[in-house]
């Protein structure tokens, strides 16, 4: 080439000829898309502020519950127990990070620049309920393994102890994906309402604030059954209740047998799927609303 | 090959408000001009087009596909740039269009290199790395045009894309717009309700009132047809304006000015001929071009 003083080119545009991925690769960018969303990761340091604290919190109760049975060699809190116990936090998270994915898409206009993509509209949602739902569980499952790993290490009983702890862990990280399964579907058809973050923080908040005195009271009431059933009317007495039923002592050890739901075990499970289905459908039904629009 | 087709397109919203009513219009590739006033039904038109709203009747075609039944391999070949603001504020401009390729299955590296490229022919260049939410209206209307080309569209369809920009980038979005059109080989429909601005850059000039068809061809058609001489003198108007009307052209007068539908080049001669006949003082004769807007407005006998 006789043209080497760096002089720039307009080549021009150039017409793309490679390969096009599908859905589900699509599907897949979106998704983690959504899931470095939820920790803030590729945005800017403000927004990793909350996130990034919840989990250094779980975090630092799991290395304490787990120095804790190292030194006294009691179990303080089983895997499961551990997601009870954080239920609040998880609460909070979900109420930041549900907005953090849909409520700022509906805010800034975005969505036509998706909806008049191959994408088809289901697909935006689920996406972003896979996403909340993976980040919670990472939230939730991320600190029983560090558990896992300070018992594996410490245990006295060689490979038999570290399978023991691994059975333990199993349920635990399961009931982790209840958790988050019931809490993204309900927290992100809450946010999908509202283009305004604040209003969507709040409303996921209150759906789990407002309805644990509707338990309190209904538990109060002069008859069994209702009593027994009295856990259903709130999201986290509802996954209590499912636990209670499915895990037994996995969830309910030293706490003097768990939630008092009698017999009506397998209708809480019911009613988690039905809730979960519910929610999936009604935020597709929005995302219908909102892609024609 | 046919770039759009329409046949008895209808849309009425819950049976009353009629957008679309029994429009059949089929255009050919290149830049089409889609004008009506606000509320004629553009946008109706255009979301039928992508497949995000069903049509109550009739048929669509967008490159030879049917919207109606495989809306993905219509979105994966057309480009769309909103009317409104939809850009998210706290991301850059190039984090963006990166992102937005690749939810057109772009792939991740190819996805980088499109957006900056798309980003660079809209004129954005350093700025591109900067939060989109401390651009002006202009950039941000180039955002929205970088988006839509960065998959490599067949078809562009541009929503007023001039909307609030100053005289100046609206000229510079039109040129723009043309540049696409002719040197990229990428269709561009351009929605607008300013017909002074899109004739100057379209080819086809698609017209649509209240849902109807007003009128669809191409620009160079409506305008030839159409063309008239202009001629001024300083004086003695109206003898010329009879003379002429005695050569049995059709003169009509427009102010200090005598306007002749121009046939053919005789038409000068005759012209020409009358005024030094009559010696008067020529002023001027120039070939007027009809402005497009005078074809869609009413066809009156107009300026008597």
């Amino acid at each position: 080439m006789s043209d080497a003083t760096g002089v720039i080119h307009d080549i021009g545009y150039q017409r793309y000829t490679g390969p096009r991925l599908g859905r589900r690769q699509v599907f897949g960018a979106l998704y983690l898309h959504g899931v470095r969303t939820v920790f803030g990761l590729g945005r800017s340091a403000k927004a990793k502020i909350f996130p990034w604290l919840v989990v250094s919190v779980v975090t630092v109760v799991a290395a304490g519950v787990t120095a804790v049975r190292s030194q006294i060699g009691e179990v303080v809190m089983t895997y499961a127990q551990f997601a009870d116990a954080m239920s609040w936090l998880v609460i909070f998270f979900a109420a930041v990070a549900a907005p953090e994915l849909v409520s700022r898409d509906l805010r800034s206009g975005v969505l036509p620049l998706y909806f008049s993509r191959p994408l088809p509209r289901g697909d935006y949602a689920l996406s972003k309920l896979l996403a909340l739902v993976t980040a919670l569980w990472l939230l939730l499952g991320g600190p029983q393994l560090v558990m896992f790993l300070g018992a594996a290490f410490t245990t006295n009983r060689g490979v038999r102890g570290v399978w023991d702890e691994l059975l333990d862990l199993l349920p635990g990280l399961l009931y982790a994906g209840l958790w988050a399964v019931v809490f993204a579907s309900i927290a992100l058809l809450v946010a999908s309402l509202t283009g305004k973050r604040a209003f969507a923080a709040g409303g996921i908040v209150a759906v789990f604030l407002m309805t644990t005195p509707v338990v309190g009271v209904l538990s109060i009431l002069p008859s069994a059954t209702v009593n027994e059933l009295a856990f259903l009317a709130s999201p986290p007495t509802l996954v209590g209740g499912v636990g209670t039923w499915a895990l037994g002592d996995a969830l309910t050890q030293g706490q003097g047998g768990g939630m008092p739901i009698g017999d009506f075990g397998p209708v809480y499970a019911a009613v988690a799927v039905l809730l979960v289905a519910g929610c999936v459908s009604l935020l597709l039904l929005r995302y219908r609303k909102v892609a024609a629009r | 090959m046919t770039l759009l087709a329409t046949e008895s397109l209808t849309k009425t919203y819950g049976g009353r408000v009629t957008a679309l009513a029994d429009l059949t219009v089929s255009v050919e590739p290149g830049i089409i001009g889609l004008v009506g006033a606000n509320g004629a039904g553009k946008s109706t038109l255009i979301k039928i087009l992508l497949g995000l709203l069903p049509p109550t009747s009739g048929r669509v075609q967008v490159l030879g596909l049917d919207p109606t039944t495989d809306p993905a391999a219509v979105r994966a070949r057309v480009g769309y740039m909103p009317e409104h603001d939809a850009l998210p504020p706290d991301l850059s401009a190039a984090e963006l269009v990166t992102h937005l390729g690749r939810i057109s299955g772009l792939p991740r590296t190819v996805a980088r290199e499109r957006a900056s490229e798309a980003l660079r022919h809209v004129g954005l260049h350093e700025e591109r790395h900067r939060a989109v939410g401390g651009y002006s209206t202009g950039m941000k209307q180039r955002v929205k045009l970088a988006q839509a080309l960065v998959h490599d569209p067949d078809l562009l369809l541009l929503d007023e894309p001039t909307n609030g920009l100053d005289p100046a980038g609206r000229d510079a979005m039109l040129a723009l717009i043309h540049r696409i059109g002719t040197e990229f080989g990428i269709s561009v429909v351009v929605c607008s309700h300013l017909l002074g601005e899109v004739e100057r850059i379209c080819d086809t000039l698609v017209a649509i009132d209240g849902g109807r068809l007003l009128r669809a061809d191409r620009v160079s058609a409506m305008t030839t047809a159409t063309d008239v001489l202009a001629v001024e003198v300083s004086e003695g108007t109206e003898e010329l304006a009879a003379r002429l009307a005695a050569l049995d052209l059709p003169v009509t007068r427009d102010g200090r000015l005598l306007l002749v539908p121009l046939a053919d080049d005789a038409t000068y001669d005759q012209i020409l001929g009358a005024v030094a006949e009559l010696d008067l003082p020529l002023h001027r004769l120039d070939q007027r071009r009809h402005r497009v807007a005078e074809l869609f407005a009413a066809r009156e006998p107009s300026h008597v």
